[in-house]
């Protein structure tokens, strides 16, 4: 960083320069090593998943690029305000000094590094793990390795294919491999390539599985795509990170990793008792985006209310829900 | 721009329309255009157009089944603008030269009128235009604030509620906006438009009719933005996306058209900032001798030209959807809801720069002149100001990063949003230059400076978190974002406003706030602004999404802890209206000279300015930051002697324009 000595410099002052940069290099070894060996491990969204990991390496990465700079600009103002400040009864002006082109050309140079590393660096952290975990849109540029199958069994190469339906203000998951059954829970099979559709009934949601680092906007008529391989059992808090409307804030589900032969005996199990139950028949046919005015097993498209753009009535009618 | 030679002849006014006689009688005071007939016709306006409304659209087949109706909400808010502005007279000058009248002398002689009654009138002078402003937006802003602690009192807990759910997203979403709208024009409106000619040295803005439209536009979005609570508020925050703002009720049409009219108030600012700048540079005012604050001026206007008509046009097209039925945001309707994405951020990033520039502006010429020294890399500061200007315009898809548009296009716009760090960055290399040996004075608006360095070093750092795909995949939408832009927003610009309140205060009005009070002022507000917002990030990252009304239960100590903070943090704004309003209004206290030797030229005149700011088109003779030079010429020669400009000052010889 920017440490050049003005060239215009009194020879019985200390050297300003010399000093700054030796105080900023500890303090900035010390904050880098701290925030690397201690802080790193702790740094959220954790370890379960792959784009977990990926974005913990890169808050990490970031952590220890930013803090030398925080600690060299608040170090020098520290150091300003202590060394420069004009004594009392001092009315006197500065040196003036207008630039200088060895510590502006430093300046621009250094940032212009910084700045061209932590892009090649998000770059390669966004490629590498096939979009680390972020939203997509309906056709990936860059895809989770993995077998597509119209079915899933553990131990296989497979990929697992889970909808996820926002609507307000509830998560539904809903697994086409199985027969297209639907559950409230957000289950995954651990070391298993997961394929995310997430698409929305109502208004934009986003679907943020904080644990497993997936994050992706759930818009109504669309499919947008993420992945993720979770690589450890635990818990998943599910919640919606776009303003959605008045339940927002209650809007979150929960979810487990587990291991995949458990996953698969409850993800058959629930599949056969939504076919007992008559769930099943009683859902539309899974579909990467759904028109809530089309329900196919009435055979026609639902009366549309004049009014689907414009004030169609408050939604809300007549108070809010007391409850979400 | 030519040198004006003789300059009696250049009074602005004398190559306008004719005025009527000089001496025009003046009316009684009712009779005259102002406030009161303004709210008066604002109000007929409002009742006529929602009789019109109704008139028109009551036999809509979808207003009968669901009860509600925004035709009659539009016409009125249209009618009732018209009115308002009408009653203040606006029409009257365009009205009297397309009947070929003369023009009455009532409005330009109101500016030099003593008394309070020009700042309640459509008064063409920048001056007044200036104090216009500073009052509309300090009233914005409380209001703005007063909904920020009814949104953190409601997160004191988790699960017991102070208000409604919908009553809480109608909060947020006013608060929002209104902090939105006003911080496009908390400097730019009262220092840019009172600070910007005479810094420039000239007697008046180019456009003074259009400059005085631009503010008068300001109170009627703020009463249109506010009359959304009668109408239980909006419910999308102030992105209101489609297609929830599509479920909204009629406060979402006072959204639309107030944030409209706003938008039409900043291009009009921008656009009078950009022509005044070109061709009102007093004779010598180089654009090397510019100061940065007229700089920052220069290019927040460009960015408020290029950038707010696409927000004025999604207003406009909102406004449809929800009265012709247009559908250009419902996607059942061939329309789509990225659109609306795609138009609110292509204006929302330059609009963050619209908020970021000012203040870097503001922050320039009170550290020079606090440093005693010249301002380092004069050059490198406006070049990073037209850079950040230029760059703000190609980063807006990082808002949309997990939206599924364009996702191919994430490292590009990753790469433009880092790329932009680097010339903010300069406004950093040119501060820490200006520091080098520096003789620095804690003055209060010093130490807002010293705050604004510490306030936008955390926010544009986080900045950078955020541009980082796989980071701001867990970041995105989450409190740490809301953090990050409270401490670009509130710890960068309002630091800034509130540096140039202390620092300009006394040459708007001649008196002085108080130091003691304006340092408790300083400490309280830079302490727990910090203490509020600080633990903000920790929260996001923790997994607590923006604009919840609950959240999880293990983050309610950290809850409780900024709320706590946030009331302190008002306690502080109280502290600074007590200053504000004791020393204007009882103690009094006269500063009429240059209280901080200021090398810069507004400072060269009395406290406050003449009318018409310079009796003599002032000759700039050297730059406004030559602090420590020894035999330094003085920045303006203020009383230039006639006719023999060219000759009698070879400095200036590089005029250009």
């Amino acid at each position: 960083m920017t440490t050049t000595t003005p060239a215009t410099q009194s020879p019985a002052e200390p050297s300003h320069g010399r000093r700054l940069f030796g105080i900023w290099l500890i303090l900035a070894l010390a904050a880098d090593l701290i925030i690397w060996f201690v802080w790193k491990p702790h740094l959220p969204p954790g370890d379960l998943s792959d784009s977990a990991r990926h974005q913990q390496l890169d808050i990490a990465v970031l952590a220890v690029s930013a803090a030398p700079v925080i600690i060299f600009v608040l170090l020098y103002f520290t150091y300003a305000i202590v060394v420069w400040r004009a004594r009392p009864g001092d009315d006197s002006d500065g040196e003036p000094i207008y630039g200088n082109t060895k510590v502006q050309a430093s300046w621009i140079i250094g940032t212009t590094i910084i700045v061209l590393w932590l892009f090649v660096f998000g770059t390669v952290e966004l490629v590498g793990p096939a979009g680390a975990g972020a939203g997509e849109g309906p056709s990936p540029v860059w895809k989770l390795a993995g077998a597509t199958s119209a079915t899933w069994t553990p131990g296989g190469k497979t990929m697992l294919e889970v909808q996820v339906i926002g609507q307000q203000w509830t998560w539904t998951f809903r697994y086409p491999q199985f027969g297209g059954m639907e559950s409230t829970e957000l289950m995954l099979p651990v070391n298993t390539p997961v394929t995310f559709h997430v698409t929305s009934l109502d208004v934009i949601h986003s679907f943020w599985a904080y644990q497993l680092g997936v994050k992706a906007d759930a818009n109504p008529q669309v499919d947008n795509v993420a992945y993720t391989t979770a690589r450890a059992l635990g818990g998943v808090t599910v919640r919606c990170s776009e303003l959605c409307g008045i339940w927002h804030g209650a809007m979150f589900n929960y979810g487990h990793v587990v291991t995949q032969a458990a996953f698969q005996s409850w993800a058959n199990g629930v599949q056969s008792k939504e076919k007992t139950d008559g769930v099943l028949a009683a859902l539309p046919p899974f579909a990467l985006a759904y028109d809530p005015t089309v329900v196919p097993q009435l055979g026609a498209a639902l009366p549309k209310i004049d009014g689907i753009t414009g004030a169609a009535g408050y939604y809300y009618p007549p108070g809010d829900p007391v409850t979400p | 721009m030519a040198l004006e030679t003789h300059q009696e002849l250049a009074e602005p006014a004398g190559s306008g329309p004719e005025i009527g006689g000089p001496g025009g009688v003046m009316r009684p005071w009712w009779l005259r255009p102002g406030v009161h007939l303004g709210v008066a016709a604002a109000v007929i306006g409002y009742l006529l157009g929602h009789w019109l409304g109704n008139f028109l659209s009551s036999d809509y087949a979808r207003n009968a089944l669901s009860d509600t109706n925004d035709v009659p909400v539009v016409l009125g808010y249209t009618f009732a603008t018209i009115g308002w502005l009408a009653g203040l007279g606006v029409f009257n000058d365009p009205g009297r030269l397309l009947l070929g009248k003369p023009l009455l002398a009532e409005v330009r002689r109101g500016a030099a009128e003593d008394g309070l009654s020009k700042y309640f009138r459509y008064t063409l002078d920048h001056k007044v235009v200036g104090i216009q402003y500073l009052f509309g937006m300090i009233v914005y802003f409380l209001t703005g604030g007063l909904f920020a602690m009814a949104i953190r009192s409601e997160l004191l807990s988790p699960s017991y509620h102070l208000l409604g759910p919908s009553q809480y997203l109608m909060v947020v979403g006013e608060h929002g906006t209104m902090m939105m709208m006003m911080m496009s024009s908390v400097i730019l409106g009262p220092f840019g438009q009172y600070f910007g000619p005479l810094l420039i040295g000239s007697k008046r803005v180019a456009f003074p009719r259009i400059e005085a439209l631009g503010f008068w536009l300001t109170p009627a979005a703020y009463v249109i933005l506010l009359s959304a609570i009668l109408f239980g508020g909006f419910p999308g925050g102030w992105t209101s996306y489609e297609p929830l703002a599509t479920q909204a009720g009629p406060g979402q049409d006072a959204y639309y058209f107030a944030f409209g009219l706003m938008g039409i108030s900043m291009i009009l600012a921008g656009f009078n900032m950009i022509v005044t700048v070109i061709n009102y540079r007093a004779p010598g005012m180089k654009w090397s001798r510019l100061p940065m604050f007229v700089w920052s001026m220069f290019t927040v206007s460009f960015l408020q030209v290029l950038a707010v008509p696409v927000l004025v046009g999604a207003c406009y097209m909102g406004l449809l959807d929800r009265t012709f039925q247009t559908g250009f945001f419902v996607n059942q309707l061939g329309g789509s809801s990225f659109l609306y994405e795609n138009l609110f951020w292509f204006f929302g990033h330059p609009e963050v720069y619209i908020l970021a520039l000012p203040g870097f502006g503001v922050i320039s010429e009170v550290i020079s002149v606090f440093c005693r020294k010249p301002l380092f890399g004069y050059r490198t500061a406006a070049a990073g100001m037209l850079g950040v200007g230029i760059l703000s315009f190609l980063v807006w898809q990082h808002h949309l990063f997990d939206s599924g548009i364009n996702p191919d296009m994430r490292p590009l716009f990753m790469l433009t949003t880092e790329l932009i760090s680097i010339p903010t960055g300069f406004i950093y290399l040119v501060a820490m230059g200006t520091f080098w040996k520096a003789k620095i004075r804690f003055s209060v608006p010093m130490l807002f400076a010293l705050a604004f360095y510490f306030n936008f070093l955390i926010g544009g750092i986080s900045g950078v978190f955020l541009s980082d795909v796989p980071a701001d995949t867990t970041e995105h939408g989450s409190f740490f974002v809301m953090a990050h832009f409270h401490y670009t927003i509130m710890g960068g610009l309002i630091f800034a406003f509130m540096a140039g309140i202390y620092y300009w205060l006394p040459k708007m009005t001649g008196i002085k706030l108080n130091e003691k009070l304006g340092k408790l002022h300083f400490w309280t507000m830079f302490i727990f602004f910090n203490t509020t917002f600080l633990p903000l990030f920790a929260l996001g990252m923790m997994g607590m999404p923006r604009r919840v009304f609950e959240y999880a239960r293990n983050l309610e100590t950290l809850n409780d802890w900024v709320s706590i903070s946030a009331f302190c943090l008002g306690v502080s704004m109280l502290i600074f209206l007590f200053n504000f309003v004791m020393s204007m209004l009882f103690w009094r206290e006269r500063e009429v000279g240059n209280p901080w030797r200021s090398r810069s030229l507004e400072w060269q005149l009395s406290s406050p300015p003449p009318h018409e700011n310079f009796k003599r088109v002032p000759v700039i003779l050297s730059g406004p930051y030559d602090y420590g030079v020894p035999n330094a010429l003085p920045v303006a020669d203020l009383n230039p002697p006639l006719g023999i400009i060219g000759a009698a000052y070879p400095a200036t010889t590089g005029v250009e324009g």
